[in-house]
């Protein structure tokens, strides 16, 4: 089983690299970028019997940090 | 006083900080990442700056995990004094000890310069060698030192007296100008600013000696 996990920052947290990324694309052209958030994936090879629930704990303890953070988990 | 220095892979600042305690007349013991028990009768837990673990997944995020800051936290809990600068105050965020996040700087950039600050409040055994509202130059250097706590967290924070240094011109984007913050219990302070690196008149500053020299006045061995 495999799980994918997408980390954002929360909405209202200032995130200065999608800022950046937004200033940079309207720089080469792309006007039409009304905004940009960028966050991180990471994809779990999980074991055997390791529940959606496990990822829920991993997230919550390692993954994000939710004072900043939110997170989605896809199993697949 | 006694004092422990934590090291992990990846921390620079560890000696700098041992040094200063030692000139303010502590006892250092440096204390490695994988050991599970500070040394018995330290007063005082230094988590110091650098890039533990590589900054990997978030700054201080995976130092919060190890074996030492488990031991770290239940000195906390005891009652016990520690204090995180840089990257050993987005540890202690990490670990929940102190409230709020360290974010990417607003600009984006590294910044490594001397800056202003003004003490907050000198109700701490970190600050009592200051007075409330003095100003003192202490450089700084890091990437990610943009605090951020919510609403009702800054309300707390500034009720109780907690602010302990804020910036006096904001060079990260920290809200409220936070540079350093204090726990409930007002004996765990982190802030992002380096006072070992103004301890010493060779450093081109002495400003942060008054940060040391009031804590080991205060922590003295019984």
């Amino acid at each position: 089983m495999k799980a994918r996990v997408h980390v954002m920052l929360k909405t209202g947290v200032l995130d200065p690299q999608g800022a950046a990324v937004r200033h940079a694309l309207g720089a080469m052209g792309f006007d039409g970028v009304n905004k940009v958030r960028q966050g991180k994936v990471i994809e779990l090879d999980l074991a055997d019997g390791t529940s959606k629930a496990d990822v829920t704990e991993m997230c919550e303890k390692l993954l994000a940090n939710t004072v900043i953070e939110s997170y989605t988990i896809e199993i697949s | 006083m006694r004092a422990a220095v934590v090291v992990f892979p990846g921390s620079n600042c560890d000696r700098d900080l041992a040094v200063a305690f030692e000139a303010a007349g502590a006892e250092v013991s440096m204390v490695w990442h994988k050991d599970s028990e500070l040394p018995d009768g330290i007063d005082i837990v230094g988590i110091p700056g650098g890039f533990s673990y590589g900054d990997y997944l978030r700054c201080g995020a995976i130092a919060a995990q190890s074996p030492i800051c488990k031991a770290v936290a239940a000195h906390a809990n005891r009652g016990g004094y520690v204090m995180g600068i840089c990257n050993g105050f987005q540890v202690l965020t990490e670990t929940g000890l102190l409230p709020g996040a360290l974010l990417r700087n607003a600009g984006l950039k590294y910044i490594c310069k001397t800056v202003g600050l003004k003490v907050e409040t000198s109700d701490s055994v970190y600050t009592a060698g200051y007075t409330a509202g003095d100003v003192i130059d202490i450089p700084i250097a890091h990437h990610d030192g943009n605090y951020f706590a919510d609403d009702a967290t800054l309300a707390e924070l500034r009720d109780q007296d907690r602010i302990a240094f804020s910036y006096t011109d904001n060079p990260n984007g920290s809200v409220s100008d936070i540079a350093g913050i204090l726990s409930a219990n007002r004996r765990v302070l982190g802030m992002m600013p380096h006072p070992e690196r103004a301890a010493d008149a060779g450093h081109g500053g002495t400003d942060g000696e008054a940060l040391f020299r009031a804590l080991t006045g205060a922590l003295i061995t019984a």
